[in-house]
């Protein structure tokens, strides 16, 4: 029988990932003979929290065994190259409950005396972009800055317009009413009704915010 | 009087350099190994700093959107102390300039106070609270005594 050497697998340290993504977990193996063609990959996973072990994927004289039971189902594809010492996988649509740890297991035979590898998978919620929730705030503010503002001279003005109006009505009576007069009486001066309002106003809202 | 008048300019303008400096450099929390703010984490390592984005969290986003208004209002009332100054009558109070300050005051204390509460979160435990973060804590009472001054102070000449 030949002498085994021992063989060096090699993954990733760790892979983040977001919820609805593909992952491609690497695998390969160094060893000081050829490829042989019993070469084989194996794939085990271990959820986060969780003691058990499970196998989903098996590569063995030429033929890819697809996880086709378990939580891996209809998601796991085979991209590696054993002709080239790569075992990669891919796994699709990824899930929360995917957080966990894969573990690579390559053998070429007669060099079988190794230590498998272990890659830790971390899947993260889709963050909120950055600055999205910054600049909704800064907005909502100056908005509502910019409507108080429009708002007070919307009062301001409509205010005016009634005082105008109605001290027009005033100056209308009191030339009808009185026979005797030293002379017409002029028309309530818009301006000056502005000034008087703002006035009015002005001490009011001191009185407000006292 | 127009000593007066420089010593209220000075307070503001102290209020609001504080303002920038704190919410632009933003060493909020640092340690040995390096300082994390609003905007960005830096650790230092052997061949110089590395930095990279803060996390995109809703409350460091808040924090980050009220620094902002508080540099926002305190500009605003700046420029409209500086109109009320020329356009209010003998006797008038600076209502709209201590308000904005006032508010201002209000925003800088409240993104302190998420940025207390929520550090945890962010930093690790070896971090301790940087300069940027001690000058927004100073920078809130500078504004609110400043937008006070404005709402009493009146007019003259």
């Amino acid at each position: 029988p030949e002498q085994s050497q021992a063989i060096v697998i090699y993954t990733g340290w760790e892979r983040h990932a977001l919820v609805g993504s593909d992952v491609r977990l690497s695998c390969s193996f160094f060893s000081w003979r050829w490829t042989s063609e019993d070469v084989s990959f194996s794939w085990t996973y271990r959820p986060d929290g969780s003691r058990d072990t499970i196998s989903i994927f098996h590569y063995t004289r030429g033929v890819p065994y697809l996880d086709n039971k378990g939580p891996f189902k209809d998601r796991l594809e085979f991209v590696g190259n054993p002709g080239r010492r790569d075992g990669s996988i891919l796994i699709k649509n990824l899930d929360l409950s995917d957080n966990g740890t894969f573990t690579c297991d390559a053998k070429n035979p007669p060099d079988i005396v190794g230590r498998p590898s272990s890659v830790r998978l971390l899947v993260f919620e889709n963050p909120i972009q950055a600055g999205v929730i910054t600049g909704a705030i800064i907005g909502v503010v100056l908005g509502l800055l910019v409507l108080i503002v429009v708002i007070y001279y919307l009062m301001r003005f409509l205010v005016a317009r009634r005082v105008f109006s109605l001290s027009v009505k005033h100056g209308k009576k009191k030339k009808e009413g009185s026979q005797q007069r030293q002379g017409p009486v002029p028309p309530a001066d818009p301006s000056k009704v502005k000034a008087a309002t703002s006035e009015k106003k002005k001490q009011e809202s001191r009185k407000d915010k006292k | 009087m127009l000593l007066l008048l420089l010593g209220i300019i000075f307070l503001h303008l102290a209020a609001l350099v504080l303002l920038f400096v704190s919410t632009i450099v933003s060493v909020w929390a640092s340690s040995e190994t390096g300082t994390s703010d609003l905007w960005k984490n830096c650790t230092l390592l052997s061949g110089g700093h590395q930095c990279s984005p803060a996390s995109t969290g809703e409350w460091i986003q808040a924090v980050q959107a009220v620094m902002i208004l508080s540099i926002i209002f305190s500009c605003l009332s700046l420029f409209l102390f500086f109109c009320q100054l020329f356009t209010l009558q003998k006797g008038g109070r600076f209502f709209l300039t201590g308000t904005f300050q006032i508010l201002a005051s209000l925003f800088v204390m409240s993104g302190a106070i998420i940025y207390t509460v929520m550090s945890p979160e962010w930093v690790l435990g070896t971090y301790s609270f940087g300069y940027s973060y001690i000058l927004a804590w100073v920078a809130f009472p500078l504004a609110l005594i400043s937008g006070l001054i404005y709402v009493i102070l009146r007019k003259r000449e």
